[in-house]
């Protein structure tokens, strides 16, 4: 009896190491940045370096600390109409542009899954083959595509789509915006979907041709809800960057492109209201948690 | 033949009467992949109630034929008749058939109503019809407590029975089953075997089962087809089968059996009965078969056919052999002794332990004759 205790508390350490890792990582890395901007959120702006008043000022000053605390920024959020106008125009645009993701990416991931044994290592790869260019460059890249005098006129003057003086105006507009996202997300809309109808038994396929059902309406019953954990896990890896997405939108987007991101990069540099575009933040955390939980759920109930 | 081995099963033999249309036709069906040819030049007929079995060992085209008859699969050449009619090209969902699958491909999202369900469905009928024949389904199969689980919350027996439910609920003209009761363990295996039989008997459908289990096939069929490597060896009822193989392919395929491969040295004047030699070994067999003098033939008896006697036989010269034991297998109700001839060659005699293991009269190493009836064994020549 002494003995096992003796070695359990031998082991013991090194076990509450291995776990603790990766808490004091999420407690370093999240928990601390996240309760400094939650604080930030709650203070005042300072004309100063750095431009807000000080975190913290010692233990005599928690009662100052704390009545210094209001919830001033956020009330200002509700006021100016931008703010949810940002948070509402993400939302729709992340919406869009999950849906827009789904629609294409679910064919491709089906005819990867349905392709030979063979090749479908190879089209996996082919899949994440552009993830050896840098995001960065590749909507660069777009914006040589999409702009007026771009390659996307040029094709479509060349096969007399477009007269020669007619130009595509869609450089700078949510159009564009779309374009950016959908292509630089497919690979992860693409990727879930794949591995939940790889899994898929095609004999059900059968069986249901055998019992009466025609092969369209088979795809409706039998493929596309077995395949829902695939769909749920890839719209919400796009759906929440998405709404936090600030290059693409910066990049691509025009000047009325209104994306929360964006809103909260010109709160911070633009205008230097560190406390106002904490509170940005803290809020768009919060929106998103609602799709991380069911994120959370469907991938327990995979595993 | 010279002895008519009845049906053992229930009078059903549609297939001696000329005057009968068969039910399914295979008319010279091929089926190719590639280079590979899975069938060759088949033709079979299946009656209407009928039992039948397509047993073979994997990769004989069983598979392959019965995927035809469902549609999943259409013949490189050759049609298939369902009642006289011609369904090549109907798809698998217009077809009067309805397949259990040997993965039984349950549909993991549905309960085991909606399973059952689901073919009903299809065919828009009303709900009240649907439920009704869904609980008579689940009664038929015993799981009316299990309607709402799920497949994976089912034993490999359960959910072996749903898909028999679900492939029975929309009452097909011909159910198959592939390999129906592969993954089930031997007792419950033998125990659905004669629930198969008695609902297809009181269901009047026609069964038509593929399998690569001879004792399935056996217990289950009113015929059985022995397929090889895309052709059809034999057609015949279980008992012709075993006990009038009409090859050497058929005859080891199925149970365990004895074959002595030999040259006809003589053929008597008796008809019917032919004398051979096979190294030394002379047998004599009550058949009639075409055979003459330096054909190159096989004689192959069963072992439950074999008697043997530490004493010698009046007769010896015919249908006797001699030898010492070499092994001995016990398995309960039979004993197999292997018997170790002078030119090496082994003769598997099963005997009944008919007493108790206390007194066992031949053991390792006794010298011991063999000998049969003249109707025991029978010579092959293909």
């Amino acid at each position: 009896m002494a003995e096992t205790s003796a070695t359990t508390t031998h082991a013991s350490p090194a076990r509450w190491l291995v776990v603790a890792v990766p808490y004091l990582w999420l407690l370093l890395f999240f928990a601390a940045p996240f309760f400094i901007i939650l604080k930030i959120s709650l203070s005042d702006t300072a004309i100063a370096m750095p431009p807000y008043t000080p975190v913290f000022q010692g233990f005599g000053a928690i009662r100052d600390f704390f009545s210094n605390l209001d919830m001033e920024n956020y009330l200002f959020l509700t006021e100016d109409p931008l703010y949810v106008q940002s948070y509402l125009s993400s939302l729709r645009i992340a919406l869009i542009s999950t849906l827009l993701l789904l629609l294409i990416g679910y064919p491709i991931a089906l005819a990867m899954a349905r392709a030979p044994t063979t090749i479908r290592p190879l089209l996996v790869m082919l899949v994440i083959l552009p993830f050896w260019t840098s995001f960065l460059i590749r909507v660069y890249a777009w914006i040589g595509i999409l702009k007026p005098d771009g390659l996307l006129t040029l094709l479509l003057q060349t096969v007399g789509f477009l007269g020669p003086n007619d130009q595509v105006q869609i450089f700078r507009t949510d159009i564009a915006v779309f374009i950016g996202i959908v292509y630089s997300y497919l690979p992860f809309m693409v990727l879930p979907l794949y591995s939940a109808l790889e899994k898929m038994d095609n004999t059900l396929l059968e069986a249901a041709n055998d019992l009466g059902c025609p092969p369209l309406k088979a795809f409706w019953k039998i493929t596309f809800p077995l395949s829902l954990p695939g769909v749920i896990a890839g719209s919400m890896i796009c759906f929440i960057p998405i709404t936090g997405e600030f290059v693409i939108p910066d990049l691509l987007g025009g000047a009325d492109t209104l994306m929360i991101g964006k809103t909260l990069w010109t709160e911070f540099f633009g205008n230097r209201d560190w406390p106002l575009a904490s509170a940005v933040a803290v809020l768009l955390l919060l929106a998103l948690v609602v799709p991380i939980v069911i994120f959370q759920n469907q991938q327990k109930k995979v595993v | 033949m010279a002895k008519s081995l009845g049906p053992v099963k229930r009078k059903f033999s549609p297939w001696t009467d000329p005057a009968a249309v068969p039910f399914i036709r295979f008319e010279n069906i091929t089926k190719r992949f590639g280079d590979f040819t899975a069938v060759d030049n088949l033709t079979l007929d299946i009656y209407e109630r009928e039992f039948f079995s397509l047993l073979g060992p994997s990769g004989c085209g069983k598979t392959t034929l019965m995927r035809m008859l469902a549609g999943f699969e259409e013949p490189t050449e050759g049609r298939i008749l369902l009642q006289g009619k011609d369904i090549s090209g109907v798809p698998p969902y217009r077809r009067p058939t309805n397949m259990m699958f040997q993965s039984y491909a349950l549909f993991p999202h549905m309960t085991v109503e909606k399973n059952i369900a689901f073919g009903l469905q299809q065919d828009n009928l009303p709900k009240g019809e649907i439920a009704a024949r869904v609980e008579e389904m689940l009664k038929l199969v015993k799981l009316e407590s299990f309607a709402k689980r799920k497949p994976n919350q089912l034993s490999g027996g359960q959910r072996q029975r749903v898909a028999l439910a679900r492939s029975l609920a929309k009452r097909p003209k011909v159910l198959l089953l592939d390999e129906p009761l592969g993954a089930l363990d031997k007792k419950l295996r033998e125990e659905t075997q004669f629930e198969l039989m008695d609902i297809q008997t009181n269901l009047g459908l026609t069964f038509f089962i593929v399998t690569h289990d001879q004792e399935e096939a056996m217990t289950v069929s009113d015929r059985i087809a022995v397929m090889d490597k895309g052709v059809i060896v034999q057609v015949a009822t279980p008992a012709e089968i075993y006990e009038a193989p009409n090859s050497r392919y058929v005859a080891d395929f199925i149970g365990d059996i004895n074959i002595l491969e030999g040259t006809v040295v003589a053929t008597e004047n008796t008809p019917g009965v032919v004398r051979l030699d096979s190294s030394g070994v002379a047998v004599a067999v009550e058949q009639e078969c075409q055979v003459v003098k330096g054909d190159q033939v096989a004689f192959a008896i069963r072992p439950e056919k074999v008697r043997m006697s530490l004493d010698a036989p009046a007769e010896t010269s015919v249908n006797a052999v001699y030898g010492e034991v070499w092994d001995i297998g016990y398995l309960g109700d039979f004993s197999v002794f292997l018997v170790k001839l002078a030119d090496d060659r082994i003769v598997r005699a099963a005997q009944a332990n008919v007493s108790r293991l206390v007194d066992r009269p031949v053991t390792f190493g006794d010298m011991v004759w063999l000998t049969w009836p003249r109707d025991a064994g029978i010579v092959l020549t293909r």
